[in-house]
């Protein structure tokens, strides 16, 4: 198995192959499962994906904790009623993150990608690019396996390298992996080479390095509903550089060390403890009284 | 380090809100009451770091119990798991407390159990719904539940790897990994078995029929 980008971008070498063909084949190995079942497997967690991401778009969903509730379909009745400051492609995609964000936090069923904290960044960036590049359910939906398939190979790294929990590295360990997870995937799927989607992956990461995890109540719902709108702009924007040749000269495995290293520096305080941040203001503190 | 899955990191499937307090916490939850493997009346669970402040909101306990139960983190009935766990006579009590250098999101577990006796489970919810059992009654293990496993507990004599080995291999199963360790000499030691494949119940009979043998529990099927 790959253990770092490094290794990985070896196997990609062999025979010119992408990201998503060096998982497949690993995933193949590991499971003992050959392609079909793995991709009926991968169509399980489409499925889901696709709910998650569009039960809020046209429904008022609001959380256990009452603190969010109606942002996605607001976002969208927004984007249809006039012209947006950044286009369709970013609105759709941050409401499709708002509404996998409010359905985790009503205790609704989705996929933690990597985790529930940050699982709409990943569905939204990939939902809205497969829809863009096709139109043939068939191909587009063999267009959204392979780019799981991407996205999984990054995070694989992440979490044997570093961490993807909020508790240990802040929320740039958890939206920050997403966003990097789906960045790659974004950059696969326009057609970009592995190195472009490490770039991109890399690019996500630095851009949050720091980022910490400050949850208003204690609950996954502020500003967690914020950081997956901004995660997957994220992954559209570091994909769209890497596309354009803009490339990263820190290496992706080192970008994911110091990340790691940063959230170790992070006090407790801003790691998941709801004891600093935006969660110790007075009137979070208000909210979370009732 | 340890091959993985996709879904390792794509997934779980799950109830929210949260992969490391509800579906990390649920999985322990399964973790731990295979690993004590009787029924119990009674169950603390010690919380610490990080699940000692959030788990009213990421409802860490009401996942922890569920898991106790058996659900699984896609059961919607983990928002009513403590009126189930009630219905089945079951004690629950929560401490906060400080178990020292471990994760901070980590868990002490302790079933007091029908038959007398208590077993206490201590593990950690690494992220993403990926947990690690650190401590099973006072031994430290490192379990991550990826493959089926065992945990032995036997008397530390020559020959005991071998015959349990013999058992695992006549039901033709491959084991990955293996980790013994003991606390004196000819003490009691503790073995954690990791396996390609399910290790079926009469497996675990003849491992249990052994001569010294004094526990067998699989963690994972």
């Amino acid at each position: 198995m790959y253990h770092n980008a490094k290794e990985l971008l070896e196997l990609t070498r062999l025979g010119d192959r992408t990201i998503s063909d060096v998982v497949l084949e690993n995933e193949c190995r590991f499971t003992e499962k050959n392609q079909s079942e793995v991709f009926a497997d991968l169509r399980n967690t489409i499925a889901i994906m696709k709910n998650s991401s569009s039960i809020g778009l046209d429904k008022n969903i609001v959380s256990m904790g009452g603190l969010i509730g109606g942002d996605a379909k607001r976002l969208e009745e927004y984007r249809l009623r006039r012209t947006t400051i950044c286009g369709d492609a970013i609105n759709i995609a941050m409401a499709r993150a708002l509404s996998c964000s409010q359905c985790n936090a009503s205790m609704g069923l989705i996929v933690a990608a990597p985790t529930a904290g940050s699982c709409g960044i990943v569905p939204a960036a990939v939902i809205t690019a497969a829809e863009r590049l096709e139109t043939d359910e068939i191909k587009r939906e063999n267009l959204f396996i392979h780019a799981l398939l991407t996205a999984s190979g990054v995070g694989q790294i992440i979490a044997k390298n570093a961490t993807v929990s909020g508790a240990e590295g802040g929320c740039q360990a958890e939206c920050g992996s997403a966003s990097a997870m789906a960045a790659a995937a974004l950059t696969e799927m326009h057609g970009g080479t592995p190195e472009m989607a490490f770039h991109a992956a890399s690019i996500c990461i630095m851009n949050v390095m720091g980022l910490v995890c400050d949850p208003v109540g204690g609950l996954v719902e502020l500003p967690c509903l914020y950081r997956n709108s901004m995660g997957v702009v994220n992954a559209m924007t570091s994909a769209d550089l890497a596309l354009a040749g803009v490339a990263s000269p820190i290496p992706f495995d080192e970008v994911v060390e110091a990340m790691y290293r940063v959230g170790k520096a992070m006090p407790e305080s801003l790691k998941e403890t709801a004891m600093g941040g935006i969660a110790t203001t007075p009137t979070a503190l208000e909210l979370g009284r009732n | 380090m340890s091959d993985s899955s996709i879904f390792d990191v794509l997934g779980p499937v799950m109830i929210g809100p949260s992969s490391s307090h509800t579906a990390g916490a649920v999985r322990i939850g399964n973790a731990a009451k295979m690993i004590c493997g009787a029924e119990f009346d009674a169950v603390t669970f010690y919380l610490h770091g990080s699940f000692a402040k959030t788990y009213r909101g990421h409802g860490s306990d009401r996942a922890l119990v569920g898991g106790i139960l058996g659900m699984n983190t896609e059961d919607e009935r983990i928002r009513s798991s403590y009126a189930i766990a009630e219905d089945c006579g079951i004690k629950l009590t929560f401490v906060e407390t400080d178990l020292g250098d471990v994760h901070p999101n980590t868990v002490k577990i302790i079933f007091s159990k029908k038959e007398g006796g208590t077993v206490s489970v201590t593990a950690s919810s690494m992220g993403g719904g990926e947990i690690n059992i650190i401590d099973i009654d006072g031994e430290r293990v490192d379990i991550d539940c990826k493959y089926p496993t065992a945990v032995l507990q036997y008397q530390d004599q020559p020959g005991m790897i071998s015959l349990i080995s013999g058992v695992i291999a006549t039901y033709r199963v491959n084991i990955a990994t293996v980790k013994v360790n003991r606390t004196t000499k000819g003490g009691i030691a503790t073995m954690v078995i990791e396996t390609d494949n399910h290790i079926p119940l009469d497996a675990v009979d003849g491992m249990k029929a052994i001569d010294g043998m004094s526990s067998v529990r699989i963690v994972k099927g």
